[in-house]
């Protein structure tokens, strides 16, 4: 299959301007700004049924439709460069490898929406990805393709590149919002909606890296091209990290679709060690873990994954083999969203520490068979009603884990240690995890 | 109108207003922590859930506005399901330490817990996190960190009411906590209305923990009588004495707050140096009589005084910690049936006092300088009555409420007054005033009778009595009813009500109001465009 958002792999340099316009960068650019009105771009970004690659998979022109026309206040567009998904890392290597593939989305998508300031949200961490985007913008900005007058059209279009400090919240959208303000990364109760008041009060499109690095593909080849890759709802090329057990880990683009077997055994090279395949979770850590008879059954996209019972989320796939202990996964789960928890609203604050402190005595040997029902209800009674979706993300894995896995925490509890502790995989995760704690 | 429908009831809901507020209108209470109605809306502790139909999730009540036609349902299976959810997430980390805190009895989550949750806990003591516990964090509030919900109630009150931002949430998840900034501390004039709108024990007040369990204290509204300003009160008592002052909400006053001074302003009071009972000069000491022989003797003064130089020789000043129903009841007798028409009044603030801000507080710290101009006294007048007494014209002087010693200075009241023949004082403590004085009458204090302040804005503002005035003490109205039956054998109205219904017959100012239809926010004066 052709490479789309991963050419850099083929072209070598692509960073670089001259190199990346030798390869037809910036036509989809000039397209945008002489040949289509706002309205057109917008429309075929609607019709390739683009759908956010940060985790909603909210279809992008949608999105974009709802920015008032006309609208009295500036608009802003962010770029949500914060990825801080466990298993995630697809962003950091378009930052890194593909910049002007990122700028050009974010022009293109400003000239959609009337906007002429764009904040892109780097992770904390992102300094060499940030070093990166930084020459690239300064590099177009030279050529006249970002400040004023690009190209001569009369658009104008600022590009700020900003460092967060540090919290997986950051990037939810309204949290980064708040951030961006210079307060607190507490996510907004909505409505109102960033596409009506985001940053600074002023109607908002944030999209993640990945999503607006589609776009300039779309405007120069079309949205009925676009939608041709995959299946038609959930259609493109798609960056998939893989992670965990697998022989060859790592970040592939592969279309829409592609089954979750072919990605693990063939893509992957096959499960770590010759060892049988236990579970995946398919997009990042939020979401319900499949066990292996479900994984080999799935197609990678968004509704595929849906109709089977998880979420793809940002592609980040985790894959864990035989040996390694389900309790102590879910509790290194559940640690990393008690330890992000921004603490703003109660369900999620008070209910993924009490989940992490139950995980840690059922693997420890100390639970209860009762404390499985508790988990179930706790994680129940935090989905759906906190501010923003975190809450859900460890909600999920739990009531997914506990059923489907359950032999195991019953074992636990049975045994009075865990099962795992001496052998397999999992006993490197606990000697870490002790010293941890 | 929005038409909502609320369990079944239907509901007009004013545009704007949220869920919790609509429903309150029909008497339905939908808990809530985070939510106050003089803070924005920040949603964070979903203790207000709710169902509304055609929504997949359910809704906070405080951020979901009204809209026609919207059908809502508080007690169903799934808003019950929520609000014992939260609870118990609410009370994971709480210490559970309900006997050794303060406020018990008015904590919105021992409230809650009963009416909402009365489940067992499934979270083991030993696992809760620990945080910092009786920290003074400044101008007379404790912070306990552990009882903290984290409903950012405190914090929203210094960014948004104060915009001083001494308070903020430092750590993530549920090691979140309220604290100051390293090395400050609480610094402004409004801090005890944090420990008013922290809906649990975790803020409470120096002055006010561990004097009085609540369920013990009686509440009466009022008026604070702090400075010209007057903010609605409830005055917190107990067997004849105060425990606290709170703010009472006024959107024409105070909304729902008060200044420091003002909330602290009660202990001035009920001090050593109240007067129980009427005194007399005798030789150089006073000493406590009867009402009866005490009005006698003033009488016999007034007339003797009038009979040998004219009832002009005989003057009053009034202060303006007067009611209006006392300056005017004063008034009255000065000039209808003594006859005299020196009359000055007197409104004092100490020195260093705190002036004019932004939020409420005044620099002038007499409640009731607005009313008595509306009664056509003359402001101030002092002069002309030390002019009066130089030329030997003016002999006897009645001083309500006013201490013209502490406000001029020994020597300057000596050098303006001390030729006066005969100084009487009605007043509620024994001031520098009452220690020149040959006669001095005991009086209630505001918060022992009914009445009426006029706010600087022109607003009516009834007081009621919390309890009865000390001693022999009597509301002035009727000392002064009694002096002047002493003086013709005539009645004269003693309550309030009959004053004031006198007062608004006879004043412009406040014609068309009465004493009971000033309702609980007052209302303006007659002549005022509002
Ligand atoms: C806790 C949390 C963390 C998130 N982190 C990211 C992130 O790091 N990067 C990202 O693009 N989206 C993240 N999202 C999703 C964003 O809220 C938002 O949906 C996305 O940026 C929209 O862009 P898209 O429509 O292009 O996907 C996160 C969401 C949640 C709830
Ligand atoms: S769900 Fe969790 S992360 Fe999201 S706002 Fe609430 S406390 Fe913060
Ligand atoms: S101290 Fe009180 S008002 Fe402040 S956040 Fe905690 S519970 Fe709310
Ligand atoms: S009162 Fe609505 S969320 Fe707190």
């Amino acid at each position: 299959m052709e490479r789309i958002l991963t050419r850099w792999i083929d072209i070598p340099d692509l960073r670089h301007l001259n190199v990346y316009e030798a390869h037809g960068g910036y036509k989809a650019l000039r397209k945008a700004l002489f040949d289509m009105t706002p309205e057109e771009i917008i429309n075929e970004v609607k019709a390739s049924n683009l759908r956010g690659r940060g985790g909603a998979a909210f279809p992008t022109g949608v999105k974009w439709s709802f920015i008032p026309k006309d609208s009295k206040k500036p608009v802003y567009v962010c770029c949500n460069a914060d990825e801080s998904e466990p298993g995630t890392f697809a962003n950091r290597y378009q930052l890194e490898n593909d910049p002007h593939g990122i700028i050009e989305g974010i022009l293109i998508t400003c000239r959609a929406v009337g906007a002429h300031t764009c904040y892109v949200y780097l992770r904390g961490e992102f300094n060499l990805q940030k070093r990166r985007l930084d020459e690239a913008i300064a590099e177009a900005r030279a050529k006249g393709y970002v400040g004023r007058n690009i190209m001569g059209s009369g658009f104008d279009v600022e590009i700020y590149t900003h460092r967060g400090a540090g919290a997986y919240i950051c990037g939810e959208e309204t949290g980064l919002l708040e951030s961006l303000e210079g307060k607190r990364a507490y996510p907004r109760n909505r409505p109102p909606f960033p596409a009506i008041q985001g940053a600074f009060g002023c109607p908002t499109v944030v999209n993640n890296v990945e999503t607006l690095t589609n776009v300039p593909h779309i405007i120069t080849r079309g949205g009925d091209w676009y939608k041709s890759i995959g299946p038609e709802k959930s259609p493109g090329p798609k960056l998939f990290c893989l992670s965990g057990h697998v022989n060859k880990p790592g970040l592939y683009e592969l279309p829409m679709g592609y089954p979750l077997k072919d990605l693990i055994y063939e893509v992957g090279g096959g499960i770590l060690g010759g060892k049988k395949l236990k579970g995946v979770i398919p997009g990042g850590s939020s979401f319900p873990i499949f066990t292996a008879e479900e994984a080999v059954k799935v197609n990678m996209d968004f509704d595929s994954v849906r109709a089977a019972g998880s979420l793809m989320g940002t592609a980040g796939v985790m894959v864990m083999n035989e040996d390694t202990c389900m309790v102590d996964a879910l509790r290194t789960i559940a640690h990393f969203y008690h330890h992000e928890s921004c603490g703003q609203c109660t369900p999620c604050r008070e209910g993924c520490g009490w989940i992490e402190k139950l995980l840690i005595d059922l693997e420890a040997g100390r639970g209860r068979m009762e404390d499985l029902e508790i988990l179930i209800d706790a994680a129940t009674n935090m989905e759906g009603n906190t501010v923003c979706v975190l809450a859900d993300s460890l909600s999920m894995p739990v009531k997914s884990f506990v059923p489907k896995f359950r032999d195991e925490f019953e074992e636990h509890v049975r045994l009075g240690r865990c099962p795992f502790r001496e052998t397999g995989t999992a006993a490197k995760g606990h000697a870490a995890a002790a010293a941890a704690r | 109108m929005p038409k909502v429908t609320i369990d079944g009831r239907e509901i007009d809901a004013p545009d704007g207003v949220n869920l919790i507020q609509a429903a309150e209108r029909a008497g339905i209470e939908i808990p809530h922590y985070c939510y106050h109605p003089g803070l924005s809306v920040v949603g964070n502790c979903r203790m207000c859930l709710v169902e509304v139909e055609k929504a997949p999730k359910l809704q906070i009540a405080c951020n979901t506005r009204v809209a026609d036609g919207m059908v809502v349902h508080t007690k169903s299976e799934r808003t019950i399901r929520a609000q014992k959810a939260v609870l118990e997430f609410l009370l994971i980390n709480h210490p559970i330490d309900c006997p050794v805190c303060d406020q018990a009895g008015e904590c919105k989550l021992q409230d809650y817990y009963m009416d909402y949750d009365a489940q067992a806990s499934r979270f083991p003591l030993g696992k809760k996190n620990k945080k910092g516990k009786a920290l003074d964090v400044g101008s007379g509030v404790m912070l306990d960190q552990e009882r903290c919900i984290l409903c950012a109630r405190c914090t929203r009150f210094f960014d948004e009411v104060t915009h001083t931002s001494e308070l903020a949430i430092f750590e993530r998840g549920d090691h979140c906590e309220i604290d100051t900034y390293p090395g400050r501390k609480i610094d402004n004039k409004y801090a005890g209305n944090v420990v008013d709108i922290c809906p649990v024990g975790a803020l409470t007040e120096k002055d006010f923990r561990f004097r009085m369990r609540v369920w013990y204290l009686h509440r009466t509204p009022s008026v604070c009588g702090g400075c010209e300003r007057g903010c609605s009160i409830d005055i917190y008592h107990h067997r004849g004495r105060i425990y606290r002052y709170k703010p009472r909400y006024n959107p024409a006053v105070n909304s729902y707050w008060m200044c420091d001074e003002g909330r602290h302003g009660f202990p001035a009071l009920q001090g050593e140096t109240r007067l129980t009972a009427p005194l007399a000069q005798d030789k150089d000491r006073l000493v406590p009589e009867t009402w009866a022989s005490a009005l006698r003797r003033l009488a016999s003064r007034i007339r003797e005084f009038g009979n040998a130089n004219g009832a002009n020789s005989i003057g009053a000043v009034i202060g303006a910690q007067s009611t209006n129903e006392e300056a005017f009841a004063l008034k009255r007798l000065m000039v209808d049936t003594i006859g005299s028409d020196r009359l000055a009044t007197v409104s004092w603030s100490a020195p260093g006092a705190s002036g004019d801000d932004e939020l409420l507080i005044r620099a002038n710290k007499n409640p009731n300088t607005r009313g008595l101009a509306a009664l056509g006294l003359p402001a101030h007048g002092l002069d002309a009555l030390a002019n009066a007494v130089a030329a030997g014209e003016l002999k006897m002087l009645i001083v309500m409420r006013a201490d013209l010693v502490r406000m001029l200075g020994e020597e300057e009241f000596v050098r303006r007054f001390g030729a006066l023949d005969y100084m009487v004082v009605l007043d509620t403590d024994a001031n520098e005033t009452c220690q020149m004085a040959n006669q001095v009458l005991p009086i209630a204090a505001y918060p022992e009778l009914e009445g009426s302040f006029t706010n600087f804005q022109g607003r009516v503002q009834r007081l009621s009595q919390a309890f009865p005035p000390p001693g022999q003490a009597l509301p002035a109205i009727e000392a002064l009813a009694r002096l002047g039956h002493a003086l013709d054998g005539g009645e004269r109205p003693s309550s309030a009500k009959d004053v004031f219904a006198e007062m608004a017959a006879a004043e412009s100012s406040f014609r068309g109001l009465t004493l009971e239809a000033l309702g609980p926010n007052g209302a303006e004066l007659a002549g005022l465009s509002s």
